[in-house]
């Protein structure tokens, strides 16, 4: 993975000295509420409901066993003894004390971590595929393009008050595992016929008050410009999007405003000016990052090894149930990538102790070459992992909890912090997801509906992605009481659609029945092994609206 | 009479450093001030272009074109209008002013200039800023200091980090 060099060691450190300046102005008076508001948002640190946030960046979601560990001790150090994986692979900190906070971003940067841009108005963390690098899908390794953005992002001089905060996803895969096209900026890596990379750019998308499908501003730019074509697109954000309105200030209400077509112009009547200079990038920069990125020494798998799993797989019920939903396949032979689940009735979804932490450490570097992965539904992966280990793996993540075979389940819900802990929440959805993983807990019901995403926002702001979820939940206030609308019909993958409100919302207590019935419906309609996305989308919304609301 | 609207001569850092300010700032869009040197809207600049002592301020949402540019390019001084902090508008104004249209005069940062902006500002080409008043200097000028390494080319940088790395690299 990345290691820092003494470049980069320099600027976090001279962050934290920054931010810790800044923090000493604040509790003298010298710098105001409001003056502050945004610095300590560019460092991750939010005022809540019961305590301070603070979102620490894991750029694209990779984590070395020694940045695990240290996570681990901060939670028991400076917060309860656990942490909070969000759905844009950031960790968050429910209770640490404010002014522990400039200390927390020291013993950060000494495993070369940061908080930087994890909130406010400026480009956040990049976001990328779990499985980047192992994929069998893959045409292009999207990690090294990732970190040259989030260098090129990093205390952007010129980006730093954009109208609205601004995220980017990155694919390299046939299959989108990033939900590219719900960001501000959607980049799929592709190949042209002489083998050149190539890059489609969406803008536009996300979710939110008014979610929005990302468009097409250019399929073909080729790598070389990735940066300066980043940069146009931002500077004619920065200059024409909306700041009179947060509401309207996003991205995407500028490409709908304008149309594609001309935000497409603006963007290339930009670009023509930055294109060449001296942010585009060559042959021997994409390669120095490209070897942060190295294969593992894997050691050859033998048949009689790859043999050997497949019989233990077709003995052993509970092991085989834990492969078929939470091991992925590899490139290489032998290998697979292995979902640790997050997700357990007695924790919110995305939840990790500080004991977990140190478990997965040890785990990774037993199995997986010292490497773990966050994913945007909120689990962990190990990515490396030979098949005559993975029995053993199995045992010792049950052992810690994390070895639920549900990922990609009813059971796999993504879910924000809600009303227990955000100050933004108009409505739980912490207890709706333990209430929904309670009833739902049968394995064999739970395998027979298929892979299902369930997602849950306790406000509009959509930090529970519930536009994308097949099923999504939405938490909403109405003079006082927190009531939830369901919409079905979203998907984050590749042909991505956003969910369709199914009427007036219901009473917490009233949410797991209607989801019962919801099934219901799909169990009883659908084709074959057909998927529920597919019998929603064939069906169409309204036997789901006359069972609900019979 | 607009003299009366003018904004006080203030501690101004410059290139830097703290410096005595000479120019006064009019924000009135009517009837030119008497006092010299003055800082006036766009519109009224315009108006008397030819007059010495006479300077411009963009509001952030100036659409920043060639002839604009060209015109620009006789004053003294540009100074570009920070209406709030968090409006970000004026460091792409300021970029484009010095990189695109090579504007070699002191490119001012007048309005809601805080010490935790400088560095930024400084970055993207400004060269003179006009701290608000309830700045205090010293941290304006720590501030200014914040950060030896950027990763980005800008005004004050003409390679990417990645370029100097590979050049180093290749040296070692």
């Amino acid at each position: 993975m990345y290691r820092y060099d003494s470049y980069d060691q320099t600027l976090v450190d001279e962050r934290v000295a920054q931010f810790r300046d800044q923090m000493d102005r604040y509790q003298d008076g010298r710098l105001g509420e409001e003056e502050f508001r945004p610095l300590r948002l560019q460092n991750g640190l939010y005022i809540q409901k019961y305590a301070p946030m603070l979102r620490i960046a894991i750029p694209y979601g990779m984590l070395s066993s020694t940045q695990l560990r240290r996570l681990a001790s901060i939670t028991r150090r400076y917060d309860r003894g656990y942490g909070h994986f969000t759905t844009r692979q950031n960790l968050q900190l429910n209770w640490p004390a404010l002014e522990d906070v400039p200390d927390i971003l020291g013993e950060l940067a000494e495993v070369q971590m940061h908080a930087i841009q994890t909130s406010g108005n400026c480009i956040r963390n990049t976001t990328s595929d779990q499985f980047a690098g192992i994929a069998a899908d893959e045409v292009e390794d999207p990690r090294p393009w990732c970190e040259l953005i989030r260098q090129w992002s990093t205390l952007h001089p010129e980006f730093a008050f954009l109208p609205r905060k601004f995220k980017i996803a990155v694919t390299g895969a046939a299959a989108d595992r990033a939900a590219i096209q719900v960001h501000d900026i959607g980049l799929r890596l592709w190949h042209d016929a002489s083998g050149d990379v190539r890059v489609k750019v969406l803008a536009g998308g996300g979710l939110g008050r008014t979610p929005m499908i990302g468009e097409v501003v250019r399929g073909d730019l080729p790598w070389q410009h990735l940066l300066t074509y980043l940069e146009a697109i931002v500077r004619v954000y920065n200059q024409f999007g909306r700041r009179d309105n947060k509401f309207k200030a996003r991205i995407k209400i500028l490409v709908k405003a304008l149309g594609v077509e001309e935000f497409a112009r603006r963007v290339e009547e930009e670009w023509v000016h930055l294109k060449d200079g001296p942010q585009t990038l060559t042959r021997a920069t994409v390669e120095a990052a490209g070897a942060h990125f190295e294969e593992p020494q894997r050691r050859p798998v033998s048949e009689a090894a790859i043999a050997e799993f497949e019989r233990l797989r077709g003995d052993n019920r509970a092991f085989a149930r834990f492969v078929t939903n939470n091991v992925t396949d590899h490139k290489v032979p032998g290998y697979k990538a292995v979902t640790l689940s997050l997700k357990r009735r007695e924790h919110a979804p995305g939840d990790v102790t500080a004991d977990q932490l140190d478990a997965v450490a040890d785990l990774a570097e037993r199995y997986s070459f010292g490497e773990t992965r966050v994913t945007h539904e909120q689990n962990l992966v190990l990515s490396d992992v030979a098949v005559d280990e993975l029995e053993d793996l199995w045992k010792a993540l049950d052992e810690h909890g994390m070895a639920n075979p549900t990922v990609g389940t009813l059971n796999d819900i993504i879910c924000c912090p809600g009303g227990d802990f955000c100050g933004l929440a108009n409505a739980v959805s912490i207890p709706i997801a333990q209430a929904l993983q309670e009833r739902f807990e049968d394995l064999d019901f739970l395998y027979d509906l298929g892979p299902l995403d369930l997602n849950i926002s306790g406000c509009m702001n959509a930090c529970g992605h519930h536009h994308v979820g097949h099923i999504g939940i939405l938490g909403v206030d109405k003079k006082g009481e927190e009531y939830y609308q369901i919409s079905l019909g979203g998907n984050a993958t590749d042909d991505a659609s956003l969910g369709k409100i199914l009427g007036p919302s219901f009473f917490r207590e009233d949410v797991p029945e209607v989801i019962d019935k919801i099934l219901k419906v799909y169990v009883e309609q659908r084709h074959d092994d057909e998927h529920f996305l597919d019998t929603y989308r064939r069906i169409g919304h309204k036997p789901f609206k006359e069972r609900v609301y019979a | 009479m607009p003299d009366r609207h003018l904004e006080p001569t203030r501690t101004l850092i410059k290139l830097g450093q703290p410096e005595q300010d000479e120019w006064a700032l009019s924000r009135v869009e009517e009837g030119l001030p008497s006092r010299r040197p003055v800082i006036v809207p766009l519109a009224l600049w315009r108006e008397h272009d030819e007059e010495s002592g006479l300077a411009p301020w963009l509001t952030s949402d100036t659409e920043l074109d060639a002839p604009l540019a060209a015109e620009l390019s006789r004053a003294p001084l540009v100074a570009i209008d920070f209406p709030a902090f968090t409006d970000g508008r004026g460091y792409t104004l300021a970029r484009l002013l010095r990189e695109r249209h090579a504007y070699r005069g002191e490119i001012r940062a007048i309005g809601d200039v805080l010490v935790d902006q400088l560095y930024y500002m400084t970055r993207c080409g400004f060269d003179a800023l006009a701290l608000r008043e309830d700045q205090h200097l010293e941290d304006a000028l720590r501030a200014l200091g914040a950060f030896s390494v950027s990763y980005q080319p800008a005004v004050d940088q003409s390679e990417a980090l990645f370029e100097r790395r590979l050049r180093e690299n290749d040296r070692a």
